[in-house]
């Protein structure tokens, strides 16, 4: 059996999401930002008349948020059947893996991402984190 | 008269839609026997026409449905098989059914139609006789082997046609024969889904957002044909707009007819005497609307006859006639439905009010002191307040007002309530018309853009140069308008924004919420636009300060504030000011009297009493075109006219009758069109939001509508350059005459 996995780097980390979860992928659009909005909320974006929440990718994962001149990409899942725009450093290739390259994370795995990877596709010259959408997305 | 046909007319289109329904159930039947559900359907259909039938007094009808549900019952209880024989009895028995209705429908009665071959038929079917055995009386049970193509011609009704069943064409199609004129109740009503309209009106938001992105981009591109093309496709927006929200509007009186009765039981069970006047029955309101005030509506009610209306022995003894008046009235104004529940009763002393607030803990003595009655009313939406001297079962127990408000604020609305001690109170719902699309303003903060409903603005002012106006108490800065205090909330500090280095040149909009009100300060006002709440991630709505988000013509989000959530959070920041804030000060600031006409739908004029000359009545037609610029003959002379329609940037529209403002100074004079002439007010103009527009100085607020301030001076001049340059002496007489 083999997975498919929309990838995506932050931070030089590979990670990878169930393509079935993912719309699309854009590049930054115009946001409006949410006075008091909980952390790791980047704003709002008008996805084809779509209302769209925003979620700074870095900062769920312990990392700086986005700043003023970073150009991130957006890639939009599905949570609840609801569009949720990630904020993540360079969208990748979909990767077909096998499932039996699939492992639990190591124990190495720094404590800020243990509660969203839920595992690691080990990849000829690379680690794969597979991210838990739900969670991540869930601010 | 008139609502029993509207009874007998809603009973024979719900009766064809279901009959239509039993058709193809039968048929399904057949090929599903026994099928538990499709026979409930099938038994619950004719059961219902039966019962209506019955109570209309329709004989024929309800004989034959009887018939038909006896046999229906035991194939639905499993006594009996479907068999073919079943079906064909049950299908003539559908298609009498339908042919009395089409004999109600075309004349109010059930005529003549002899109905006992049908039944005779039935029973016989129901009581086991072999189908070759019935002859004579059923013979309209052996007809067509086949399922009947046309329905309507398998039962001629006369039992000389049904002797030969068989043949479809002597169906004399009684319906078809009386082709009258007026449309069937069928043809001229339908039943949608509401769903389908819900998804509709979505639409149309979108289409909304789309026009106000073409507007935007007309407005920069300044292209006389796409500005054109745009006017009209806002136009045909607009009538879609209104043309489906009409499909969901219902009139009030969906709620309200369940009153008289809910009046006459309360009443009576607490010994009240109440006469009950309903105004604006026929006041239309989006259905969703229409559910979400019901409760609310009945709290009020039920208040205001347990705690509002005395015991007829105390109103006479106060001098009152021994029966209470309850006033229900509804009515449009301004894009809201206004909804008032008036009695006459005993009123609400805000004394009692502020000492219960002080008993109960919700306030201090100190707070209430110096709070003015319509304040102290506020107190009433407290939760946990509760005026009822003793709890009856009606209503106070402990639940109230707060209910009430919490339920009218769900839907952005706003409640107030106005009494006056031994005159009676009245309690006032401003809803808006509809939920999906709102008025609103467009403000900006710190570079941002912001959202305000329409409904929670009472008015703009705009902070001069020397802060007219601003005081502070303690720290906090509050404004003097027309001698009350206005506490002032930086929308910087509640969204955490860069601090305000100078109050000069910021917005007031005079908000109302919570049944107070206060001033939220804010950058500048960008627009009035229509906007559509899009749904938001519960991580936004969660914050508390949002009502929703919307798309503005730029395609930019825009977060909808909720207003009274940031009167709610800017307390908060403020608690310090205490409650003295509107503590009532000396009548001060100038006002003028300012005539207000009304241009297009929706929009209207203010412009200074002062300086109008005369106001006139003129069919359209006295309008000229004289080389590109509008002239009308006045009093001998060619005078300049300007279509105020076209300074608010709203395109020329075609009106049987024209309001005509004429401005004169010496021999020279100019027109200015508008619709109609609403009224002369006295009101403060430097209370007046921000620039916007040619010949226009700002806006402000005349009776709750934002009100377009004309620049007099230079749009006269503009019309007529020369104007001004006419004698000062020969100044003409000022604005009595109208």
């Amino acid at each position: 059996m083999r997975h498919q996995l929309a990838t995506f780097k932050l931070d030089d980390c590979l990670y990878g999401i169930d393509v079935s979860r993912v719309q699309e992928a854009l590049r930054m659009q115009a946001h409006t930002p949410v006075p008091h909005a909980p952390k790791g909320v980047a704003g709002l974006v008008n996805l084809r008349g779509q209302v769209v929440l925003l979620v700074d990718l870095r900062v769920r994962l312990g990392r700086e948020a986005f700043g003023e001149d970073d150009e991130p990409m957006m890639m939009v899942v599905k949570v609840d059947g609801e569009p949720v725009s990630l904020l993540v450093d360079q969208v990748g290739d979909v990767l077909e893996i096998d499932a039996s390259r699939y492992g639990s994370p190591p124990p190495t795995l720094e404590p800020a991402l243990r509660d969203f990877v839920t595992g690691v596709y080990s990849l000829d010259d690379d680690l794969l984190l597979a991210l838990d959408v739900d969670l991540a997305a869930q601010v | 008269m008139d609502a029993m046909d509207e009874i007998v007319r809603e009973f024979v289109v719900e009766s064809y839609e279901n009959l239509d329904q039993l058709d193809s159930d039968l048929v399904a039947l057949e090929s599903e026997v026994g099928s538990r559900s499709l026979l409930s359907s099938v038994f619950r259909t004719i059961h219902t026409i039966k019962g209506t039938s019955g109570f209309l007094g329709f004989g024929a009808l309800e004989g034959v449905t009887h018939v038909g549900e006896s046999l229906l019952a035991e194939l639905r209880d499993g006594k009996r098989e479907m068999d073919q024989r079943t079906t064909d009895v049950l299908l003539t028995m559908v298609d009498c059914v339908r042919e009395i209705l089409g004999a109600i429908e075309a004349t109010g009665a059930e005529g003549d139609l002899d109905t006992t071959t049908v039944v005779a038929a039935i029973q016989a079917v129901l009581d086991g006789e072999e189908a070759p055995a019935a002859e004579a009386p059923a013979a309209s049970s052996a007809p067509a082997p086949v399922l009947p193509a046309k329905p309507a011609a398998v039962l001629p009704a006369a039992p000389a046609a049904a002797a030969e069943p068989v043949e479809p064409e002597p169906a004399p199609e009684p319906t078809a024969a009386e082709e009258a004129p007026v449309r069937s109740a069928t043809e001229s009503s339908i039943r949608v889904d509401v769903e389908v309209l819900d998804a509709l009106m979505r639409h149309v938001g979108e289409l909304v957002l789309a026009r106000n992105a073409m507007t935007s981009i007309a407005a920069e591109l300044d292209d006389p044909a796409l500005v054109h093309a745009t006017q009209r496709l806002a136009l045909i927006a607009t009538e879609l707009q209104q043309g489906v929200m009409k499909t969901r509007m219902q009139p009030i009186d969906n709620v309200w007819s369940k009153v008289p009765r809910m009046v006459r039981d309360i009443s009576a069970s607490l010994g009240r005497q109440v006469r009950l006047d309903m105004i604006g029955k026929e006041t239309e309101l989006d259905r969703g609307v229409l559910e979400a005030i019901k409760d609310p509506l009945t709290h009020l009610i039920r208040n205001a006859i347990d705690h509002g209306i005395e015991a007829p022995e105390q109103r006479t003894a106060a001098g009152k006639p021994a029966q209470g008046v309850l006033t229900l009235r509804a009515y449009h104004q301004g894009g809201q439905v206004v909804i008032e529940i008036a009695d006459d009763g005993k009123g609400i002393d805000p004394q009692a009010i502020a000492a219960k607030a002080v008993e109960r803990g919700l306030r201090s003595a100190a707070d209430v002191a110096d709070l003015a009655p319509q304040d102290v009313f506020q107190l009433l939406f407290l939760p946990g307040f509760s005026t009822a001297e003793k709890v009856t079962h009606v209503s106070g127990r402990g639940v109230g007002m707060d209910v009430v408000k919490t339920k009218v604020d769900a839907i952005g609305g706003v409640v107030d309530v106005q009494s006056t001690v031994g005159v009676g109170t009245t309690w006032r719902l401003r809803i808006p018309l509809t939920l999906a699309i709102m008025p609103a303003l467009t403000v900006e903060c710190a570079a941002e853009t912001y959202a305000i409903p329409q409904i929670n603005l009472l008015e703009l002012l705009a902070i001069d140069d020397k802060q007219t106006g601003v005081e502070y108490v303690g720290e906090a800065p509050v404004f003097r308008l027309r001698g009350r205090l206005l506490p002032l909330v930086d929308l910087r500090d509640v969204l955490d924004r860069t601090p305000r280095e100078s109050l000069v040149g910021a917005v007031i909009a005079v908000m109302h919420a919570d049944g107070g009100r206060f001033g939220l300060l804010v950058d500048h006002v960008r627009n009035t636009e229509e906007i559509v709440a899009k749904p938001i991630s519960a991580a936004v709505k969660g914050i508390g300060l949002y009502a929703g988000a919307t798309l503005l013509g730029d395609g930019s989000v825009t977060l909808i504030l909720d207003i009274p959530a940031v009167a709610r959070r800017a307390l908060e920041l403020q608690e310090a000011i205490g409650d003295d804030r509107e503590a009532v000060v000396a009548e001060t600031g100038a006002t003028e009297q300012m005539l207000i006409v009304s241009v297009g739908e929706d929009r209207q004029v203010a412009m200074p009493m002062g300086m109008v000359t005369r106001l006139e009545r003129f069919p359209m037609d006295v309008l000229e075109r004289v080389s590109g610029s509008l002239v009308m003959q006045y009093r001998g002379r060619i005078t300049p006219v300007v279509d105020l329609a076209q300074i608010l940037g709203m395109g020329t529209t075609f009106r049987e009758e024209l309001a005509v403002v004429v401005c004169q100074r010496g021999d020279r004079s100019v027109a200015l069109v508008a619709d109609e002439v609403v009224d002369i007010v006295e009101c403060a103009t430097e209370d007046r939001s921000e620039v916007s527009g040619f010949g226009l100085l700002g806006s402000i607020i005349v009776r709750g509508r934002v009100t377009e301030l004309l620049d007099l001076e230079t749009t006269v001049r503009d019309a007529d350059a020369r104007f001004y340059d006419a004698q000062d002496a020969e100044l003409v007489g000022v604005g009595s005459e109208h």
